[in-house]
């Protein structure tokens, strides 16, 4: 079975989390687009590393995740920290700078 | 039998994906994203990507989105009655279809015969030997880095996060 | 089964193992001081990044280490000492600033050394993974730094913001990286060049993943279009902050770039160079029209970054080994007086950042005489006035980029420099001809923003009388590619 289907597939969940990230409001959700266009990302690699028989392509993976997972970490906090200063985490409520 | 698991799979993981940006609660969305991973972890697994597959499963749902449905707990989020009417959502079906589309008229105009020929996956191709190996010597400057990542990430959320410095 | 470990080459990494290395020992001298004495966590910084500079500079023959992840050449030093020099500066400057904001705390140091480390490893990287932990290792510092003055709505706004774009980018440069991957099965940019020499039949894979890394660079280095959030960034962040983002990251960016360009060549070349002068021009003229129009002095500082990152792109655009050098010369003055103009303007804004309007500059010139003539004279460079760096500086950019036959580039950046020299003599006009609105006692620097700003001017001045001595330096470290 070709990678093509695997390249197919992960080229149309970047695309949904790419929408996801421009059109929903919710920053958690908006961050777990985020997530979602990674995924597909390592879908990708993950494809390309069985069809080249190569496994740094797994690796890159595994470094994908770690990074995700410390942004995860990161990413919350900062939600967090918005949220108690603001009470909301709507992309749109946070306007107090212009543009 | 593995074109028909990557056709369940696929889509299940894809059916996910939509509808995790379309739902409108954000456990939800959290509990649709767990499922995709799900999904994804088994294309793994038939990628012959064995470790990648477990890890998946145990840093990404089981770490990641832990902690997001937990901070969407902790917050007790609910997206903004009538944020999104049904204008807005049938805008969202809209751009992702019209964006999808795009991206995947560019994919599959990618020549995909002009990629190497499959090879053959050798012995233990995706174990946690194998990767295990080389990640321990040809990538072992990533991995440090990758501790040092994390260092900063743990400290950075500590201070952003607790209540008093 | 044994392994076999490869060699650990611990000299060439020893500047980042000696900067995350003084980061832990921030973390630990922050619990036995328990909030008092912020200056002694500045010195251990200091000294940190003193070590790392001296590490860097005994650095040895070039070489690649680490199965090809990691290159050890001049290029890497000269970015090194940059990126060192300009953290150092940030260290003054935020000492006052995080003591009146109640900030000084270890781990903001721990966390600027930390994103030192990332710049460091990225200009080193000559492989697609070195440079994505890099960039990451940089940026995940820098959306805490941001988001840093906790109790400023302002700052968190900043924070969130900059994390989900970056997030965003991060997603497109990955998915590039992926496509140039599969295309060509390495990740190493010099297998990448050797294997795109060889085949064409996947060539849309790679224009299609070179586009995609542009992005995701773009993104970082705040290339119109891509640089929505620059703005907003810059003025919601701790001044500190946004002075350590202005420079060091940018100059990250730009060695990346460079090294990709000059490593993978041939994959590149027509269609990379033709996209890198379209977004210089663009990045030129939308940050000087925008800057134009600023009252906020935080935010005309950002939008003008935007266009400096402009301008040395210009040299990028150009490509040849002396245009690489000029640009490298460029970031070292940028970095130099970029980061003194925000420690003033942190001086003038007060506590709490309540007065960074330009007009807020009023008066300086009577209340504060060697404050606002060290400002002259940094303004002055960052306009591009002979004789300071900054005049030097553009000039052998543009130098290169005549000579390499992109006439029209060049005239876009001189008639962008002529809109950056109005907006840039603002602050003159404001410190030496206009009252005051209202009595404020007058501002005076603290010891350590003395020596950051004293240290940017002679650096300012010196490029600028003998700019000659620091391009054979910046031609010398270029000689590997």
């Amino acid at each position: 079975m070709s990678v093509g289907h695997y390249l197919l597939l992960s080229a149309a969940l970047f695309a949904v989390g790419v929408v996801g990230v421009v059109t929903r409001r919710n920053s958690i959700i908006v961050y777990m687009c985020i997530e979602l266009m990674l995924n597909a990302v390592n879908l990708t690699f993950i494809a390309f590393a069985r069809q080249l028989g190569d496994m740094g392509g797994q690796i890159f993976t595994f470094m994908v995740m770690t990074v995700a997972a410390a942004e995860a970490a990161v990413g919350l906090a900062i939600i967090i920290s918005v949220f108690r200063n603001r009470l909301s985490v709507d992309v749109d409520d946070v306007n107090l700078l212009k543009g | 039998m593995e074109l028909l698991m990557f056709y369940g799979f696929g889509l299940l993981a894809l059916f996910a994906g939509v509808a995790m940006i379309l739902s409108r609660q954000p456990v939800t969305s959290a509990l649709l994203m767990i499922l995709n991973m799900f999904c994804l972890s088994a294309l793994y697994a038939l990628l012959d990507a064995h470790l990648i597959a477990v890890l998946q499963l145990l840093v990404y749902a089981g770490a990641i989105m832990v902690l997001v449905l937990f901070v969407i707990m902790l917050l007790n989020l609910r997206e903004k009655k009538g944020i999104i009417t049904k204008h807005q959502a049938s805008l969202q079906v809209v751009g992702v279809a019209a964006f999808g589309f795009f991206v995947m008229t560019v994919v599959s105009r990618l020549n995909t015969a002009a990629l190497p020929k499959s090879k053959a996956a050798s012995a233990g191709f995706g174990t946690v030997e194998a990767v295990g190996r080389i990640l321990f010597t040809d990538y072992v400057l990533p991995f440090e880095i990758a501790s040092v990542l994390l260092l900063a990430a743990i400290v950075g959320a500590v201070m952003l996060a607790k209540s008093k410095v | 089964m044994p392994i076999t470990i490869p060699p650990i080459d611990l000299l060439a990494v020893a500047p980042e193992i000696a900067v995350s290395g003084f980061a832990c020992l921030l973390l630990m001298t922050a619990v036995f001081l328990k909030g008092k004495g912020g200056w002694v966590n500045a010195c251990v910084a200091l000294v940190g990044l003193a070590v790392a500079g001296w590490f860097a500079l005994c650095q040895g023959a070039p070489r690649s280490a680490y199965s090809g992840m990691y290159a050890a050449d001049g290029f890497t030093q000269f970015f090194k000492i940059i990126f060192l020099l300009g953290t150092g500066l940030v260290v003054l400057v935020s000492v006052k600033y995080n003591e009146e904001e109640n900030m000084n705390n270890g781990e903001y140091y721990a966390l600027l050394l930390f994103s030192t480390a990332g710049m460091m490893l990225m200009a080193a990287a000559s492989d697609m993974m070195t440079l994505f932990l890099g960039l990451e290792l940089l940026s995940i510092s820098l959306y805490v730094l941001a988001g840093y003055a906790r109790n400023r709505p302002g700052s968190n706004e900043a924070a969130l913001k900059y994390f989900l774009l970056g997030g965003f980018a991060v997603g497109f440069l990955l998915y590039g990286m992926a496509m140039i991957y599969g295309a060509t099965g390495h990740t190493d940019f010099a297998g990448i060049g050797r294997e795109a020499a060889r085949g064409a039949d996947n060539r849309l894979y790679l224009v299609v993943g070179a586009v995609m890394l542009l992005t995701g660079l773009g993104f970082k280095v705040a290339a119109v279009p891509f640089h929505q959030w620059t703005p907003d960034v810059y003025e919601g962040a701790p001044i500190p902050v946004t002075a350590f983002m202005s420079a060091g990251p940018k100059a990250a960016v730009l060695a990346v770039m460079i090294r990709v360009y000059a490593q993978s060549v041939s994959f590149m070349h027509v269609d990379w160079l033709v996209w890198l002068s379209v977004l210089a021009v663009m990045t030129m003229t939308v940050g000087n029209v925008a800057a134009l129009v600023q009252s906020d002095a935080k935010r005309m500082l950002a939008f003008s970054s935007i266009s400096h990152a402009g301008y040395a792109m210009v040299g990028l655009a150009a490509a040849t080994r002396e245009a690489v050098a000029s640009v490298a010369v460029y970031m070292l003055v940028y970095t130099l007086m970029n980061i003194a103009v925000f420690g003033i303007l942190a001086l003038v804004a007060r506590k709490n950042e309540q007065r960074t309007k330009m007009r807020d500059f009023a008066g300086l010139a009577r209340s504060n005489p060697v404050l606002a003539v060290s400002m002259t004279i940094l303004v002055f460079s960052l306009a591009g006035i002979p004789p300071m760096a900054g005049f030097m500086a553009k000039f052998y950019v543009l130098m290169a980029a005549v000579k390499a036959g992109l006439y029209w580039l060049v005239l876009a950046a001189v008639l962008n420099s002529a809109v950056g020299i109005y907006y840039y003599l603002r602050f003159t006009v404001h410190m030496y001809m206009d009252e005051p609105e209202e009595k404020l006692p007058p501002v005076k620097a603290s010891p350590a923003l003395v020596v950051a700003i004293a240290l940017s001017i002679i650096g300012v001045l010196l490029i600028g009388v003998v700019p000659s001595a620091y391009l054979e330096m910046a031609g010398r470290a270029v000689v590997s590619f």
